[in-house]
This record gives structure tokens, C-alpha cells and sequence, in this order.
């Protein structure tokens, strides 16, 4: 590995040089350009929020408190969010594996009789969608699905993207010849699965986990419309509270000291709140990138 | 060993009807499976479009969608679309948000990719794509928030620096003028390091026989870049090209409705949005399903159009 490299590197020409320290550092302005704000939230969430609505803090956090946290913490409803949340994502997870399980499975395997018009009827979901007022009215007129975390994970419960992607791995990764041995040795296809397939495809069942619980963690509109009651909301409607509604008045020109300083506190308490609200992104991230990574790789072959 | 057991039923009469009933009993189990998966489909699916019916019918809550009578006449909900003061408005903001997001969103994961590739150390590579694919997993809840934080007109850090240059604060969001370079610019942000990975993959396939015999021939770099590299991704670019033809008239809607208020509402209103205050906020649900009906067609319509138009000019098609 490094003699190719170095034979590679003795046979750069001058332009190529050039070529690659440009290049090299044109990324890693990018990289600072993208992770910057991301910096900039973090140091924020830490730092005196004086300093930060005053512009001091640019970087790295300026007269280092915990006080931002400490207010966060002591929020009743953004704990009962965050329970609540979690819940969502555990059983949201868990029914979305296993239903996508039990579609990719039989649509993998090719002795299923009709399993093209089946499979061309999933894949027109993908593109046509009977749009949100129909959905809406299915899910709590017709279904009364109204304040019931089921209308969170049920209209969802089958990703056709990931379907295909699970599916792809089934007949790709796994030689069909298992199957079949399975099957000459008196092995039903239930067993099949869970035996031979289900074992064979810890890293798919996790990449499609994650996706999943991702896409759960950070949904927000489908609680938006289904649920307002406070006791059984998601975090993110939470923070869609804090976040988005009534910052727009500005308070600078208000006399009283004491309404500015609070109203820079909840400048800055905001900025914790976000880091809060990633923190199980940020914790899982470094660990999964990769699983990640290959998720979209096994996607990328056309199946 | 035989490589296909169960070949696809042929023949005529009574041997294929043998066939396809005896790989039925066999596979039993499979179809026990596939009923909840279908039921998901029927009811969340198939369900909310046979609802689509509710475009061409006057909605009487008592008696349901089946039982309410049909509008007179049944485009009646269309003609109000067309004619609404809104509609111009709505449809230019949703194409040329999205023509904008199309611009800037689809070549540069490509860029970045084919520099990424360019980067000798491994290491550095890795660096480089790990801080990159971050934003990615914000929720958008989360990236509004930090918009709005940045440029809320007395404390943010955009703000801020604007007044250290002797210029005048404000809050950027309230601009409608600001609205389409906000939105652009966070989305690419958030994504171009995610939507490089795949370029990055297929660039990764590419034979280093190639490679070799060009810089043989005294290929540079650049060269090698625009003659190899490219068009080596090229089908990849043409598949996610038409699979993002198919979504022009979703502006990403949850991002839009976070983003909007009261003053950009003149640039940032597009079509999902005001679907939205139609239908959730004033109970008009058969407009607002004809709204989203005329969505969906256009988007699907897009879609067959680009599909057929690259099947002719590069041979790469969905089907």
C-alpha cells in the first residue's frame, strides 16, 4: 500500500502538486464552513448570555456557565417531551423493522407467485400519494386515531425505500442456495427467515433501524396535526414552541433592564435547547457514520 | 446444483394451474406474512387516494366521503384553484424554489465528491466526510431554530457581525427578498455532504485501469477528472437527476411552513403550504385535496417526462 503510494507520489508532476494542495485546502475550508455554526451552537449553549447576545462569544465559550442547562432541566414539559419521544422512537422503530421485514422477506423470494404486480403496486406508492387531506381524514376521521401515538408510527410504518433496500440485500447478499437447502431439509419459510435470513443481516436490520429512529426522533408535523395534547407530545413539538413561535418581537427598545436580560436568556436558552434536543444524534453519530455510509451504498444499487 | 428449482410457471391449462397452486400451498407461510404489509398498504396507501374522490365532491361531514354528493360541476374545486388570487403566487414560488434548490443542491455533492476523491491520505478523507454528512441529522425543527437564532435582529451572531461593519441589523427572516438564498443555502448546507456519499461510492467502482492507462498517455489530473471520473458517475447523475424531476412541486414542505411568516410570505407561500392553511387551518378539505391532486400529477407527469427524455438521450431509465 504505502510503495504504490510513494511510487504514485514520485510520478506527480508540478501541476499535480498544485492541483492537490488546493484542493486540500478548499475542503477544509468547506469543513470549517459546514461545522462552524455547529461550534458556534455548542460554545453558545456554554457560555454567559451576555457575552453571546453582545457578540463577545465567537468561538469558544466565553465566561463558562452551566446555567442555560440548569434553566432546560428545570422545564417540566420538555422532560415529559423527551420521555415521550423516546417511547415513540422505540416502538415506532420496532414496528417499522418488523413490518418492513415482513414485506422485503416474501418479496424477496422468487418463487412467490405475484410478486411483480405486488411489488409494482408498492413501488407507485413511492411517487403518487393520496396527499394530505385524504391521509388526514383517513387517519382521524375514519380510523379516530386523534391524540394516539399510533397515528405517529402507523401511516409510517412501512418505508418502500427502505423496503427496497432491505429486499436488495435478501437477494444479493444471502445465496439463494441457503434458501433452497432450508427448504430441501423441511425448513417452512417462517423458518427460513428467521433462521437462516434474519441472522445472516444484523448489519442491514441496523443501518434501516437507525434510518428509522432517526426519521422518528425528528418528526414533527405528523404530531402537529395529531396530537395537542401536552401529556402525550413529542419533543420536537416542544421545541417547535421554544424554537419558532414568539421570537420575533424585538425587545431592544423596551426601558426595563430586567425584560432585556430575560429576553437575552431565552436567546440563549434556545441554543441549549437544541443541543438538548441532538444530544441522541450527537452521542449515537460517531459510532453509526459508517453503518450510515453503507445504507446508502447496499440503496445505490438499482433494484 | 441447479440454480433456479422453482422456474416461472409455464405452459398452458392445467400444468400452469398445477404449478401456480402448488407454489400457493407451498409458500402459504409467505402470503400469511404479506397480510399485515398489505393492509398497511390498503389503508395508508390506497385508502388515502381512493379519498382523492373527494376533489370532484361537495363534502358533508354526516354522510362521508362515499355517501357526499359530487361537486357541480366536478371540476368545480380546480376552477376555484385556478382562479384564486393565490394561485400564481403559490405556483411560481414552488417552481422556482425548487429550480433553485435543483441548481444549487445537484451539482455540488458532485463537486464535493470529486474532490474528495482527488484527497491522497485516507485519513484527511475521512475527516473530511465525517464533518460534512453531520448537518445531515439535524431535524428541521432544529435547523430553523438555529436560522432563526443567527439572524434574530438584535442578538444574532449574523447581526452582530453586520453591525461591527457599521451596518444596520435585521432580522433576515422578515425579508421576503431573503427567503429563496436562506433556504437554498441552509439546504446545502444540511445536505451536501450526505448526498456526496453516493458519488463518492460510484466513484469508488471506477476501474483504476483506466486511470492508469491515462496518466500513461499523459493525462492530468483535470483530464482525468472530466474524462474518466465524470463520466463514470454519469448514470448515477442521471437516476438521482429524475428522481428529483419527481419531486420539483414538494418544495420540502416541513422546512417552507417553519420558515414562514407574516412578511416573506409573498416568496416563501408555495403550494403544500397554503394546501395546508386550506385544509387544516380552514377545514376546506376538498379544495385542499384538489390542491394537493393537481401536485400530484404535475410531479408524476415530471417525472414520466424526464424519464422517457433521458432513456432516449443517455439510455438510463428508472424502468
Amino acid at each position: 500500500m504505502n510503495a504504490s503510494n510513494s511510487v504514485k507520489h514520485s510520478r506527480q508532476s508540478r501541476g499535480d502538486v498544485i492541483f492537490e494542495t488546493v484542493n486540500v485546502i478548499l475542503l477544509g475550508l468547506i469543513a470549517l464552513i459546514i461545522i462552524y455554526p455547529l461550534v458556534y451552537v455548542v460554545s453558545a449553549s456554554f457560555s454567559d448570555p451576555i457575552a453571546v447576545t453582545a457578540g463577545r462569544m465567537v468561538l469558544w465559550p466565553v465566561d463558562v456557565t452551566v446555567d442555560n442547562y440548569v434553566q432546560v432541566f428545570k422545564n417540566a414539559s420538555i422532560m415529559t417531551g423527551y420521555r415521550n419521544s423516546l417511547c415513540i422512537l422505540a416502538i415506532g422503530t420496532a414496528t417499522n423493522l418488523v413490518m418492513t421485514i415482513l414485506c422485503a422477506y416474501p418479496m424477496s423470494r422468487r418463487d412467490l407467485w405475484g410478486r411483480s404486480v405486488l411489488m409494482k403496486l408498492m413501488t407507485f406508492t413511492m411517487f403518487f400519494s393520496g396527499g394530505l387531506i385524504p391521509t388526514y381524514l383517513m387517519v382521524s376521521k375514519t380510523l379516530h386515531l386523534m391524540n394516539n401515538w399510533a397515528a405517529l408510527i402507523l401511516p409510517g410504518a412501512i418505508s418502500v425505500y427502505n423496503m427496497i433496500i432491505m429486499r436488495t440485500y435478501f437477494m444479493t447478499s444471502i445465496p439463494y442456495e441457503l434458501q433452497e437447502a432450508a427448504d430441501i431439509d423441511g425448513c417452512s419459510p417462517f423458518g427460513t427467515l428467521v433462521r437462516i435470513i434474519l441472522p445472516l443481516s444484523g448489519p442491514i436490520i441496523a443501518v434501516l433501524g437507525l434510518y428509522y429512529g432517526v426519521g422518528h426522533w425528528n418528526s414533527y408535523f405528523s404530531a402537529l396535526l395529531y396530537i395537542n395534547k401536552e401529556a402525550i407530545q413529542p419533543l420536537q413539538l416542544y421545541l417547535r414552541k421554544v424554537l419558532t413561535l414568539n421570537s420575533n418581537q424585538s425587545l431592544m427598545d423596551t426601558a426595563s433592564d430586567e425584560v432585556a436580560r430575560q429576553a437575552m436568556r431565552a436567546e440563549t436558552i434556545k441554543y441549549s435547547v437544541i443541543v438538548v434536543s441532538s444530544v441522541p444524534m450527537l452521542i449515537i453519530y460517531p459510532f453509526v457514520q459508517r453503518f450510515f455510509v453503507k445504507g446508502v451504498m447496499i440503496g445505490a444499487i438499482k433494484g | 446444483m441447479q440454480k433456479d428449482t422453482t422456474p416461472r410457471p409455464r405452459g398452458t391449462g392445467r400444468v400452469r394451474d398445477f404449478i401456480v397452486r402448488h407454489r400457493i400451498n407451498r409458500n402459504w407461510q409467505l402470503y400469511l406474512m404479506l397480510v399485515p404489509v398489505i393492509a398497511f398498504f390498503a389503508v395508508f396507501c390506497y385508502g388515502p387516494m381512493y379519498g382523492i374522490v373527494l376533489a370532484f365532491k361537495k363534502y358533508q361531514v354526516l354522510k362521508g366521503i362515499v355517501g357526499s354528493p359530487w361537486a357541480d360541476p366536478w371540476y368545480k374545486w380546480f376552477l376555484e384553484f385556478f382562479n384564486s388570487p393565490y394561485f400564481q403566487r403559490v405556483l411560481t414560488n414552488t417552481i422556482v424554489v425548487s429550480l433553485e434548490s435543483l441548481l444549487f443542491g445537484f451539482p455540488l455533492p458532485i463537486i464535493l465528491a470529486l474532490m474528495i476523491n482527488e484527497v491522497q491520505s485516507t485519513r484527511y478523507k475521512k475527516f473530511v466526510q465525517n464533518i460534512t454528512y453531520a448537518p445531515h441529522f439535524l431535524s428541521t425543527l432544529v435547523l430553523v431554530g438555529m436560522i432563526r437564532a443567527f439572524v434574530n435582529s438584535d442578538y444574532g451572531i449574523v447581526n452582530i457581525v453586520i453591525r461591527k461593519l457599521g451596518g444596520e441589523g435585521y432580522n433576515w427572516l422578515q425579508r421576503a427578498n431573503l427567503f429563496r438564498p436562506i433556504y437554498v443555502g441552509s439546504g446545502v448546507w444540511q445536505n451536501v455532504g450526505w448526498d456526496s456519499i453516493i458519488y463518492i461510492a460510484a466513484l469508488a467502482g471506477i476501474d483504476p485501469q483506466l486511470h492508469e492507462a491515462a496518466m500513461m498517455d499523459g493525462a492530468t489530473r483535470m483530464q482525468r477528472i472530466w474524462h474518466i471520473n465524470l463520466p463514470g458517475i454519469l448514470p448515477t447523475m442521471v437516476i438521482l437527476l429524475i428522481l428529483n424531476s419527481g419531486h420539483i412541486m414538494n418544495v420540502g414542505f416541513e422546512k417552507v411552513f417553519l420558515m414562514q411568516n407574516d412578511l416573506n410570505m409573498s416568496t416563501s407561500d408555495v403550494i403544500s403550504t397554503y394546501s395546508y392553511r386550506i385544509g387544516i387551518d380552514s377545514a376546506r378539505y376538498e379544495l385542499a385535496t384538489a390542491i394537493g391532486l393537481f401536485n400530484s400529477v404535475v410531479n408524476c407527469a415530471l417525472l414520466l417526462v424526464v424519464n422517457s427524455c433521458s432513456r432516449r438521450l443517455s439510455e438510463t431509465s428508472l424502468w
